[in-house]
């Protein structure tokens, strides 16, 4: 049935994979640095916490210089149309460099993370690397067989990380609901391949475009595989109705991964799904199959990502536990950054890099917090924050500037992303306006249990006779909390660097509109 | 006479068996089935490739199922050593009872 192929074809193929090869160096370097921090464990008899950590971020740091030189790369498919190198993944590179360099820091800090007697920490730091790599690989490929292995690749590693604890029972339990919630997305999200695949006859994303274009297919079963491939992109990011796994699992998992996953493999899955959707299912009103506009996913994304904002808002508010709540302002994040990703042109593009860079800095820099506070005092419960505003002075300021960020108020950096948002989607049309009115609503609900943490933290006195005296979180736990709320704020005063950065990055190869 | 298997056949097969591994994960409370459920949703996306290879004569569907057969077993040998630590610290893997977070 199959031919074999002549021994030029395979000469052929040989030298675009080894032509490829200098366009593929961050992925390289990240793939050297798992495998060194794997052995730097077993080598490491004497059990030096700094050593893995230290080896991870250099690692981090070399890889950072390698994707500052892919922006002189031709912008083009690699390795016979598997993986793309265009300014929309290198943006998402340095995202995720970011997020990993700053949960290897916060890991170091955490309680969580504990040594067991004797023992070295394991894979940890390992699979924080490998994640990185497994988001490099999803922010780039463009084939679904690529974008199945990348996101596997970042799922199973987050499987293990959010069950990292394995004495603690929240840590399993949140490792059980991700594994299961977890593989059933990836299921329907392999199922909808399938069917794309049968439609199509392609696995490239490019040629599924082309093919889409060229023929007509029955829009229904073409609108039946994009539903359940975006229920596979949908529980990665995490928005309604895939979010039943986000409360549980960010609760449970240690809090420097609930940082990183709720930062890195978020950003991840808004990188693919963007891919995704921008190329494969393109959205032009010249092109054949009309009769699949009746019902097309941007209109799906405008009515999930108004679900996520007003579920997430809505349900916050009855939350006491400070990991729980900021699940739910995840879930309303990823509402917020949609309505970002549908208005799918350049403008809507450079609103959602900026909104999900501003989203890392401000989200981790509260999980850091979080997990000092909860380092004092052993409770992650907001009631337990009474009087901190005296007892972590540095702590409780910056907590305060990374929700008034979360919020949207200015002059912090996450005032400026949605702001864009928002005059993204009044720069498509008059349509699009309601959906800026329902995320500015939204936003005013989300200020009332923000601001129930410093309500807490410094209008409440703690009940009861406490010893008085104040927490000391370290030089270095102080210097990295005041970083992070630093650009926080600088970024929200002057933010026309990161704005060109994202200006910069909005081109994704094979997508047409503009 | 039966008629001959064609592509529909194939399809309809995988249609069933991905209703009854959804089936399988929406009712079951014991975690292993759970992930029998999951299992037999990946089965059905193979059935699928295979069947769309085959009638299409190129290679990219069996490349496919090969790629999913693998990550399949990775993702249950992970699943099935969370399901062993659960065990160990819940001494169930009844999912109704693997509950102790609520809001």
């Amino acid at each position: 049935m199959f031919q074999q192929p002549s021994e030029s074809e395979i000469q052929e193929i040989i030298t675009a994979l080894t032509q490829a090869v200098p366009a593929f160096l961050p992925e390289i370097a990240i793939s050297v640095l798992f495998l060194v921090v794997l052995m730097v464990d077993v080598f490491n008899l004497k059990n030096n916490k700094l050593l893995l950590p230290v080896v991870s971020i250099i690692g981090f740091v070399i890889t950072l210089f390698l994707v500052v030189g892919q922006h002189s790369l031709p912008h083009e498919e690699i390795f016979l149309g598997m993986y793309a190198v265009d300014p929309f993944a290198i943006f998402f590179k340095y995202l995720f460099l970011a997020s990993g360099i700053l949960a290897v820091l916060i890991s170091m800090d955490s309680n969580e993370i504990t040594y067991p007697e004797g023992r070295s920490i394991g894979e940890y730091y390992a699979l924080i690397v490998a994640m990185v790599l497994g988001m490099f690989l999803m922010a780039s490929s463009t084939d679904l067989v690529m974008m199945l292995v990348a996101v596997e690749m970042v799922s199973i590693t987050s499987y293990i990380l959010a069950g990292y604890n394995k004495t603690s029972v929240q840590s399993s339990e949140a490792a059980l609901k991700y594994v299961i919630y977890g593989s059933v997305s990836t299921g329907f999200m392999i199922y909808g391949f399938s069917i794309l695949y049968g439609l199509t006859g392609q696995t490239n994303i490019f040629e599924i475009q082309a093919f889409l274009q060229q023929n007509d297919v029955d829009s229904l079963t073409l609108m039946l595989s994009a539903l359940l491939i975006l229920g596979g992109f949908g529980y990665k990011v995490g928005f309604v109705p895939f979010h039943f796994w986000s409360p549980d699992v960010y609760e449970g998992a240690p809090t420097p991964i609930t940082a990183y996953l709720s930062v890195g493999s978020k950003a991840a899955g808004f990188a693919i799904l963007m891919r995704f959707f921008r190329v494969a299912i393109p959205l032009d009103e010249s092109a054949s199959y009309e009769s699949f506009l009746t019902l097309d996913w941007v209109t799906i994304l405008a009515a999930v990502s108004v679900a996520s904002m007003v579920l997430g808002n809505v349900v916050a508010i009855w939350q006491s536990n400070v990991k729980r709540l900021l699940a739910y302002s995840s879930i309303a994040h990823a509402g917020y950054i949609l309505l970002g990703v549908l208005v799918a042109d350049d403008l809507g593009t450079q609103a959602t890099l900026f909104y999900l860079a501003a989203y890392t800095i401000m989200n981790v820099g509260v999980f850091y917090v979080v997990i000092l506070i909860s380092n004092q005092i052993g409770s992650e419960n907001v009631e337990d924050y009474r009087g901190l505003g005296k007892r972590m002075p540095l702590a409780a300021a910056s907590l305060t500037i990374f929700l008034v960020s979360l919020v949207g108020l200015p002059p912090t950096v996450g005032f400026i992303g949605k702001l864009m948002i928002f005059s993204a989607l009044l720069n498509k049309g008059v349509v699009f306006i309601w959906l800026a009115v329902i995320g500015v609503l939204t936003s005013v609900v989300s200020l009332y249990y923000y601001f129930k943490i410093p309500l807490y933290m410094y209008l409440k006195e703690p009940d009861g006779v406490e010893e008085d005296r104040d927490f000391e979180v370290g030089v270095l736990a102080n210097s990295l909390v005041a970083f992070l709320m630093i650009v926080t704020v600088v970024f929200g005063l002057y933010f026309t660097p990161l704005s060109a950065l994202a200006k910069e990055s909005v081109y994704i190869l094979g997508s047409f509109l503009q | 006479m039966l008629p001959e298997i064609g592509l529909n056949h194939y399809l309809i097969i995988s249609a069933i068996l991905f209703s009854l591994g959804l089936f399988g994960v929406m009712t079951r409370k014991n975690a292993v089935v759970v992930l029998m459920g999951v299992e037999l949703i990946l089965n059905a996306a193979n059935i699928n490739l295979l069947a769309f290879g085959k009638y299409n004569g190129s290679m990219q569907g069996i490349m496919f199922s090969l790629f999913v057969i693998v990550l399949a077993a990775a993702e249950a040998a992970v699943a099935l050593a969370i399901i062993i630590n659960i065990y160990n610290t819940f001494k169930t893997v009844d999912l109704s009872e693997v509950d102790t977070m609520k809001e």
